[in-house]
């Protein structure tokens, strides 16, 4: 079976390339055929691959499918090869299936589009991009996944290419990411350059016996391939384009933006572990970066308005958890999180999705209300995967994957104590503005009228993903709640465990249970000012250092200010002032001389005979001259 | 005097004087020729002396026809109002 | 002899001097005649008797005459003497004279160089010139004919006064080429147009 793993990229590929040329002229029924039907059938032999997996596991418990040679010079030699290992496993088959649930609500959210089959097209591109990013056996064919993921995410933010403000954000999004993408390109040349391939095994393995420990070559690469993963993952300081990317379709955000191509990032750097493992300094990089970002996005979440802002923050703060886990060396613990996440926050977009449709693209929290027995089913999924969000004790999957990453910040031998205080404010944080924002959408009075009831189409992709978000944390829990490690056991076929310091101070019970101490708090918060005594929350927010704490937050801390100012301006003045492109002067200046000796010439033709007589005699003058003298 | 002959040639505008100042500096060509001749003893200068009158001749007729054409046409004998091909 | 041929230098020098700064057409041809008279005198003293005569005769006689004809027949009234005085300044003759002295003296670097020449005082005859003429310079002199017959038809169409536009036009009344100006000297219409093919 596991041969058949080159079809997982290879039917997006094709749905991509049929409705790309044929798209237009398709029956709109026939569209989603195709662009669901492609991602559902990756999605059945990523398990069928996944079955053959666990239950005959190949040698060494990797297998890597090689389907031809691509670049063949001078000893640089990368194939298209796929390589199935448990990490690569787990992530394509959430990419799939939650693909897949994506795409079948998409058939119903965007059957009125002009540009449906366009949708599908871009979205199954992705789709086989990603999954090309994470099957790649070598930097290359990881680094094309990559590129095609930033594609596909610049063509779907601005889908709706007619509103220049969709083009802008585009465009943000892909410049930005750009940036990251550079630093990426240098690490893949440092490591080419130093250690003569790019087949990640083969790069890993050199690693280990050509650099010594905290040398400076892994630091550098450790910190510019984490260059590129924070510009693809939002993070600090590259994260302003994805609160502007929600100006794409929700389901682009729900897959693009939340569970898939934002963890690009956190994949790539659980690949090439082996070089942050020798390289302490550019982990610890890595853990502060996501520790950082996990707190500042919380306290943005806080103030939004739009709905799907508030998700994108969210989604930058649970990134900054999945880099804070990679930075302490938990890496199976990173890619829990990870699973968990992208059931809920998905779930979340979709959600959010049939909020904005059923209010007829009404996107600002604080106008709606009181949908929860108008909209049953959503209201219970979304309630579902907003409590895993946060962390809800015992029954949902993110409280224990966000549990063992606080755990383990505190326990590792790379983990510290100030980034396990980090990760609990950043529950307070998420809890309270979860909380939020499902009081304000779904409790109290109704502001905006439902106008529509979502379809089955939309409604099952839901409740699917919030069954799995309560149920998907219990493959992996703490001693004292189950002792179950499957997860972390499968992962570690991959990736080594994480390596415990001495027990100091507070056992996982007590990590726990600070951490439920969290949660309950901004619940509480959230109950507060949002349910209760909404006074209370007019009253705190009238002074004006809190209005200017709400708008300094509202605006992502300033960071498009300071983009804004540091960068943009300078370049714009530079390209101002160079409009006459001084260096085209060089150029014209020929033009102008020759132009010079034209005139002068010129005015030798005037016709007339003297003139012409006195050339003749000066001519020959010289002419006799030279003669005679030379 | 072909020195001379050239000189006059460039300052005067009238065309019937530019005709002369070319006969002058044919002449003083031939005068050179003349000179060669004796010089070494041969009948050869004076060969292309009478060479060079012929021509000389050839060319006064054709000039002056010329002249005239000029004068019917551009009703002056200006050198410089016949700057027509300029340019 | 060396005296007369001195003589006969100075004069010819001064009198072309003369000849290109005169305003008058016909001084000037006057003072060219002289010129060519007192070259004629150079070639005597030389020893070339010959070409003496044939100087005088053709040159002088022939050439020069034509060029007094054309003159007189252009009839130049005061109006010419005066466009003369204006044309001419004294600055003009600063360039060309500056180009005529670098030319000088380029010659007399070379006559002055080895291999200057002695008189010799014999005489070339006639009949040695004859001679040669008809012996390897014969094709030469078949040239000549050659070119002065093209003289003589390119001279005579150049300067035809085209009498069949003239029947022509007055014929039609309304002239197609030329604009309807009143009939006048010839010299006034038959201007108006280029003469038909170049010479």
């Amino acid at each position: 079976m596991l041969h058949l793993l080159w079809l997982i990229p290879a039917f997006p590929i094709a749905s991509f390339i049929v409705l790309a040329t044929l798209g237009r002229r398709m029956p709109r029924k026939l569209v989603p055929v195709f662009g669901v039907g492609s991602v559902g059938l990756s999605a059945i032999v990523a398990l069928l691959v996944t079955g053959s997996f666990l239950s005959s596991p190949p040698p060494g418990n990797h297998f890597t499918q090689v389907l031809w040679t691509w670049i063949d010079v001078g000893g640089f030699r990368p194939e298209i090869a796929f390589y199935l290992d448990s990490l690569s496993l787990v992530m394509v088959l959430v990419v799939t299936f939650v693909g897949f649930l994506i795409h079948f609500y998409s058939a119903e959210f965007m059957i009125e589009d002009e540009g449906y089959s366009r949708f599908f097209a871009y979205m199954n591109l992705f789709v086989a991009s990603m999954c090309t990013l994470l099957l790649g056996s070598n930097l290359l064919l990881l680094f094309l996944g990559w590129e095609g993921v930033g594609l596909c995410s610049y063509l779907l933010i601005g889908f709706w290419y007619r509103d220049p403000v969709n083009g802008l954000a585009a465009r943000k999004a892909f410049i930005v990411t750009r940036v990251g993408d550079t630093a990426m390109t240098l690490g893949l040349l440092l490591l080419f350059d130093k250690l003569g391939t790019l087949d990640i095994q083969e790069l890993m393995h050199r690693a280990l016996t050509q650099w010594p420990m905290g040398s400076v070559l892994p630091v550098a690469a450790g910190l510019l391939l984490l260059g590129g993963a924070i510009g693809k993952s939002a993070q600090l300081p590259l994260q302003t384009w994805l609160p502007d990317a929600m100006a794409g379709p929700t389901p682009t955000s729900a897959l693009i933006h939340a569970a898939t191509m934002v963890t690009a990032g956190v994949y790539l750097i659980a690949r090439t572990h082996v070089i942050y493992s020798l390289a302490p300094a550019a982990q610890l990089a890595v853990a502060i970066v996501g520790a950082a970002t996990l707190i500042l996005a919380g306290f943005s979440a806080l103030t939004q308005s739009d709905i799907k802002r508030v998700l994108a923050y969210s989604t930058i703060s649970q990134i900054g958890y999945m880099f804070l886990a990679l930075g302490v060396g938990a890496w199976s613990a990173a890619i829990f999180h990870f699973m968990t996440h992208a059931f809920f926050k998905a779930l979340l977009f979709l959600g959010a999705g049939v909020v904005i449709e059923s209010l007829h693209h009404e996107h600002n929290i604080f106008k709606m209300g009181g949908l929860r027995k108008e909209m049953p089913v959503a209201f219970w999924t979304f309630l579902a995967a907003g409590c895993s969000l946060a962390g809800l004790p015992l029954i949902t999957a993110g409280f224990y994957s966000k549990g063992l990453i606080i755990w383990d910040a505190w326990a590792s031998t790379r983990g510290s104590t100030a980034l396990w205080l980090a990760a609990v404010i950043g529950v307070l944080l998420t809890s309270l503005y979860t909380f939020r924002l499902i009081f304000l959408v779904f409790f109290g009075e109704m502001k905006t009228h439902v106008s529509k009831r979502p379809g089955f189409a939309m409604m099952m992709p839901c409740v699917v993903l919030g069954i799995l978000s309560v149920i998907g944390g219990f493959v992996e829990t703490p001693e004292f709640l189950g002792n179950i490690h499957s997860f972390g056991d499968f992962m570690h076929l991959a990736l080594p465990p994480m390596t415990e310091g001495p027990v100091r101070g507070m056992s996982e019970l007590g990590s726990e249970a600070l951490v439920t101490l969290a949660f309950l708090t901004g619940l509480y918060f959230a109950y507060l000012f949002f349910i209760q005594k909404r006074e209370l929350a007019e009253s705190i927010s009238r002074p004006a250092i809190a209005k200017a704490l709400h708008r300094f937050w509202y605006t992502d801390w300033g960071m498009d200010w300071l983009y804004e100012r540091l960068f943009v301006r300078p370049i714009l003045w530079i390209a101002r002032v160079d409009k006459n492109d001084f260096v085209d002067y060089i150029y014209a200046g020929i033009a102008l001389i020759t132009e010079l000796f034209y005139h002068g010439v010129r005015r030798t033709e005037n016709g007339r005979m003297r003139w012409y007589a006195a050339g003749i005699a000066a001519g020959s003058i010289i002419f006799l001259a030279i003669v005679l003298f030379l | 005097m072909f020195a001379l002959g050239l000189t006059g040639l460039l300052v005067r505008r009238n065309v019937i004087f530019m005709l002369m100042s070319l006969e002058i500096m044919l002449n003083a060509a031939g005068l050179a020729f003349i000179v060669a001749g004796a010089r070494w003893g041969q009948a050869d200068g004076q060969i292309v002396f009478l060479f060079i009158l012929s021509m000389a001749a050839a060319e006064v007729c054709v000039g002056l026809a010329l002249v005239l054409q000029i004068y019917r046409r551009f009703k002056s004998l200006d050198a410089d109002a016949v700057s027509e091909m300029r340019g | 002899m060396e005296l007369a041929f001195y003589i006969a230098a100075i004069v010819a020098i001064i009198s072309t001097v003369l000849a290109i700064t005169r305003l008058n057409a016909v001084h000037a041809l006057l003072y060219l005649i002289v010129s060519l008279l007192s070259v004629a005198v150079v070639f005597f003293v030389i020893g070339a008797p010959f070409i003496a005569a044939l100087e005088v005769i053709i040159y002088a006689g022939a050439i020069m005459v034509l060029f007094v004809f054309v003159v007189m027949m252009l009839n130049l009234g005061k109006a010419a003497i005066d466009m003369e005085k204006q044309w001419q300044r004294g600055s003009m003759w600063v360039g060309p004279s500056i180009l005529a002295a670098i030319l000088i003296a380029e010659v007399a670097y070379l006559v002055a160089g080895p291999g200057a020449a002695v008189y010799g005082a014999a005489a070339i005859e006639p009949k040695q010139v004859g001679i040669v003429l008809f012996g390897p310079y014969l094709i030469g002199v078949e040239l000549a004919s050659m070119l002065l017959l093209g003289a003589l038809v390119g001279a005579y169409h150049l300067g035809r006064r085209t009498p069949e536009k003239e029947k022509r036009e007055s014929r039609n009344g309304i002239g197609t080429h030329a604009s309807g100006t009143a009939p006048g000297g010839d010299l006034v219409r038959a201007g108006a147009d280029r003469p038909s093919g170049s010479a």
